[in-house]
């Protein structure tokens, strides 16, 4: 791998970076000051974070500065204006948030007013998942330590601009990262999406107008505040700039999380990263970004890992959640872990997504464990077919259709012989224990 | 009954975060849980649908759609193991067997002697670090079976 810049994770691995000394002394909160001192107006950062380049980070990869700018002109919209940051992180294979909130929240809550600037937000809501007690307590203390200091709240450093920030908990539905979801949840109800339009930016939180972020996306914003769009511009791919948090998890020597430069192969991250497959194995196997995006085989370990590269393989960047399974993998147990999930996840609005993740999970359960059936294949196909493109509220029906569609295509044979023989050669030997309730 | 006044007092503080007061709701349950004997009870709805002025169904209804809430109560310490997939790949359910033979314990359910819940939950976040569980709100990750017997056996 070629030698690079890193910038995201530098203060993170500083002890005692979480705390507001330690941060301002390594150059915390200048770019805060840059903006509110320096007399950026709100549609220049806007401008500068556009020509960055900047996607976020979430999983959709949409242009960060594009999303900001969809808010209604203040002038003609006398409304309260609100970020929503989606720190819920919970996509399987997804741990990257979490290393910045518990060792560099003061980067997330300065990255916050950043954005809060732009769209001229008189609030912001942080979103954390409920099991994230550490990163939930670093970043309340962090924003409790930048109170004290005049960096949250009336006239931030003597400046015009006011902004509170408030730590929100979740209490573990994964729907609540998606983020009309998230919005419902923060609202004090039920997690269920919102449909579309009106989008966030018209009529969000308590129908005001809303920008949902995720905690790496706004991360970033300080990086390009404070070195220019043309320098963040200037690092990746055609259509991918900067570095990114890769988190690589399953069968390898070293799982992380890493920060890379977009541009580097999937195998460079594989092999110089993270030490390459474990136990001298070959890999099978692999989800470029989280387990809602297609599988790839491991021949495909060559790839770049940026959003047109994946798109060219028929997959997705996603959360750039790399989850690697070596040569003695079952893929239908894989694939039953994960349409369990969808199934346990889903918030049942839709009956496509409701009904059609529960039949995925017990066909792969029934196939996983010796029971499948000839037709199971095509009526697994048939299945996610009609759960998407596009057909539901929001995009958790596609997240179970699509790993279901890769595997079905990638691993047929696998699948097949599972149902023939009527038992997985493949199955790890289960160990035993007694269980209540459901499976 | 009634909410204690130190959680009443806290919420009064809660709500002013937010234009209306019952998006405070879903931190005021978790307070109430960790607060009020581990789980959600009948009564605890009833008295957060008092002070949200809400009906107590309304409150249910939120409660039991987030996995996090016990509408039950639950043994003393509450482990609740990773059973998604990056820790599948790395031995979650060896993880799961030993948690149930040390604490007596079945999955989904609480030991005879009111010590330990154990349930499996899906991804926490931690799958660079896998397997891993979490015990009382504290993860404990990079796990073997030995860890967990020695995890488990300190805690009595």
């Amino acid at each position: 791998m070629k030698a690079y810049e890193t910038y995201l994770l530098d203060r993170a691995k500083v002890e005692g970076n979480h705390q507001l000394a330690t941060y301002r002394r390594l150059g915390g909160y200048k770019a805060l000051e840059k903006v509110l001192k320096g007399g950026l107006t709100p549609a220049q950062v806007v401008d500068e974070v556009k020509r960055s380049g900047l996607r976020g980070r979430g999983g959709a990869g949409f242009s960060t500065g594009m999303k900001w700018s969809f808010m209604p002109d203040v002038a003609k919209d006398p409304r309260p204006r609100y970020l929503a940051i989606n720190a819920d992180e919970s996509e399987p294979g997804t741990c990257k948030d979490r290393v910045l909130m518990e060792r560099d929240p003061h980067g997330l809550v300065e990255g916050s007013l950043i954005a809060a600037y732009a769209i001229q937000a008189k609030a912001v809501y942080i979103y954390v998942r409920g099991e994230y007690r550490l990163p939930h307590d670093r970043v309340a203390a962090a924003i409790q330590e930048a109170r004290a200091a005049q960096l949250v709240g009336q006239h931030i450093l003597g400046s015009d601009f006011s902004c509170e920030v408030f730590m929100h908990k979740g209490a573990g539905a994964y729907i609540c990262g998606e983020e009309t979801g998230l919005m419902e949840s923060l609202e004090g109800k039920r997690g269920h999406p919102r449909q579309k339009p009106p989008f966030p930016a018209q009529s969000g939180l308590w129908n005001s107008p809303t920008t949902v972020n995720n905690v790496e996306t706004v991360f970033n914003a300080p990086f390009i505040v404070e070195r220019g769009a043309a320098w963040h511009a200037a690092i990746g791919t055609a259509n991918s700039k900067g570095n990114f948090l890769c988190g690589i998890s399953g069968h390898v020597n070293r799982p992380g999380v890493y920060e890379l430069p977009f541009g580097v192969t999937a195998r460079e991250i594989l092999e110089d990263k993270a030490g390459g497959v474990w136990k001298g194995r070959q890999l099978k196997a692999w989800f470029p970004g989280g387990s809602s995006c297609a599988l790839l085989k491991g021949a495909d370990i060559d790839v770049v890992l940026d959003h047109d590269s994946l798109r060219a393989r028929g997959s997705s960047l996603g959360t750039a959640a790399m989850i690697m399974m070596d040569d003695q993998t079952s893929m239908a147990r894989v694939m039953e872990v994960i349409a369990r999930f969808y199934e346990h996840e889903s918030c049942g609005q839709c009956s496509q997504c409701r009904e059609g993740t529960q039949w995925l999970s017990q066909i792969f359960h029934r196939i996983a464990h010796g029971r499948g059936q000839a037709d199971d294949i095509d009526t697994l196909e048939s299945l996610a077919k009609g759960m998407a493109p596009g057909k539901t509220i929001c995009a958790l029906s596609d997240a179970a259709a699509i790993p279901t569609l890769s595997a079905v295509r990638l691993f047929k044979d696998e699948l097949i012989a599972c149902i023939r023989e009527q038992r997985d050669p493949l199955a790890a030997p289960a160990p035993k224990y007694a269980t209540v309730g459901a499976h | 009954m009634a909410l204690p006044k130190q959680l009443v007092d806290e919420f009064d503080e809660l709500v002013k975060n937010y234009p209306e007061r019952r998006a405070a709701l879903i931190v005021a349950l978790h307070r109430c849980q960790e607060e009020l004997g581990g789980w959600i009870s009948p009564q605890t709805m009833e008295d957060l649908g008092a002070y949200f002025g809400l009906e107590p169904v309304e409150v249910f209804g939120v409660a039991s759609f987030y996995p996090m809430f016990h509408l039950r109560p639950v043994g003393k310490h509450v482990v609740s193991i990773c059973h998604n997939i990056s820790c599948d790949l790395r031995g979650a359910q060896d993880i799961i067997a030993k948690v149930c033979e040390v604490t007596g314990a079945p999955l989904g359910g609480t030991s005879k002697d009111g010590q330990w819940t154990v349930k499996h939950v899906e991804c926490q976040g931690a799958c660079a670090n896998a397997p891993m569980l979490d015990l009382d709100g504290t993860y404990h990750e990079d796990l073997t079976p030995e860890k967990v017997a020695q995890l488990l056996g300190a805690v009595r």
